[in-house]
């Protein structure tokens, strides 16, 4: 159901340089829905994790202050071009999505 | 264009079913929350959330470094850098001090990651950025004022 993550990720001085665009509502829940005026309920990613060439580098927890569709950049030193980078996310409802790229 | 606007319905439609399903108590909103700081993103008081993440007793450092715009226009999407130069940086942490909710995210690197996350945050209102830092046991903190002319937190 969730929509693939654009991930990007290139040598940039001896580290990896990773740049991911996530598509996510990232509700905080304090919103009202200008139509119902009901309360949007909080929908949003919780933990962000990421690793390179299997290794884990990255583990994030996010509240729903990051905005709608989340940008995420983060450098890896002692990487290689050709390491395959992964990132997951989980939101409140469960829902995950895991996506991949190469360092090129 | 046609092709866009059956991907905005989709995911209209996609997310609806996602409410449905948490009211209909299908999804319970508290099954991924395991290892969640709830108590730290849930908290309106700005020290409970920097307690939250061990940020209480933070001592100001040069060596971290909070880039933001000086006036954000829309604070639906402001974009913020930290940067740590402190060796063995070990995680970084993201606070808008005044947001109803202030902590926004908290991330810990490791084998390898360097000190530095980019990404963007939701404002409600004029506020400093603070960043968290942890290094060999010691916490850092660095700031940065957002002028915000729109806020983006809803409500």
């Amino acid at each position: 159901m969730a929509e693939p993550m654009r991930i990007r990720a290139s040598m940039v001085g001896g580290a990896a340089d990773v740049k991911c665009l996530m598509n996510h509502p990232m509700e905080n829940g304090l919103r009202k829905d200008a139509k119902t005026g009901q309360m949007v309920p909080a929908h949003h990613i919780i933990t962000v994790t990421a690793t390179l060439g299997g290794r884990q580098v990255l583990d994030a927890q996010w509240g729903g202050g990051l905005s709608k569709n989340p940008y995420l950049h983060f450098r890896v030193a002692g990487a290689k071009s050709g390491d395959t980078v992964s990132v997951t996310w989980v939101d409140n409802t469960g829902a995950k999505r895991t996506d991949e790229a190469k360092v090129g | 264009m046609n092709n866009l606007r059956r991907n905005v319905l989709k995911g209209a439609g996609a997310t609806t079913v996602v409410s449905v399903a948490v009211m209909a108590g299908l999804l319970k909103p508290g099954m991924a929350l395991a290892n969640w700081n709830k108590a730290g993103f849930e908290a309106k008081d700005l020290n409970a959330a920097l307690a939250s993440i061990g940020g209480g007793g933070a001592v100001a450092s040069g060596d971290v470094s909070v880039k933001a715009p000086d006036i954000a226009e829309n604070g639906a999407v402001v974009p913020v850098e930290i940067s740590s130069r402190i060796a063995g940086t070990e995680s970084i942490g993201i606070v808008a001090e005044k947001n109803a909710l202030p902590l926004i995210a908290d991330f810990k690197l490791m084998n390898g990651a360097e000190g530095f996350v980019s990404t963007r945050i939701k404002m409600g209102s004029t506020s400093n950025v603070t960043a968290i830092v942890k290094a060999g046991g010691k916490v850092y903190r660095a700031s940065k004022e957002v002028k915000v002319t729109i806020g983006g937190c809803g409500g």
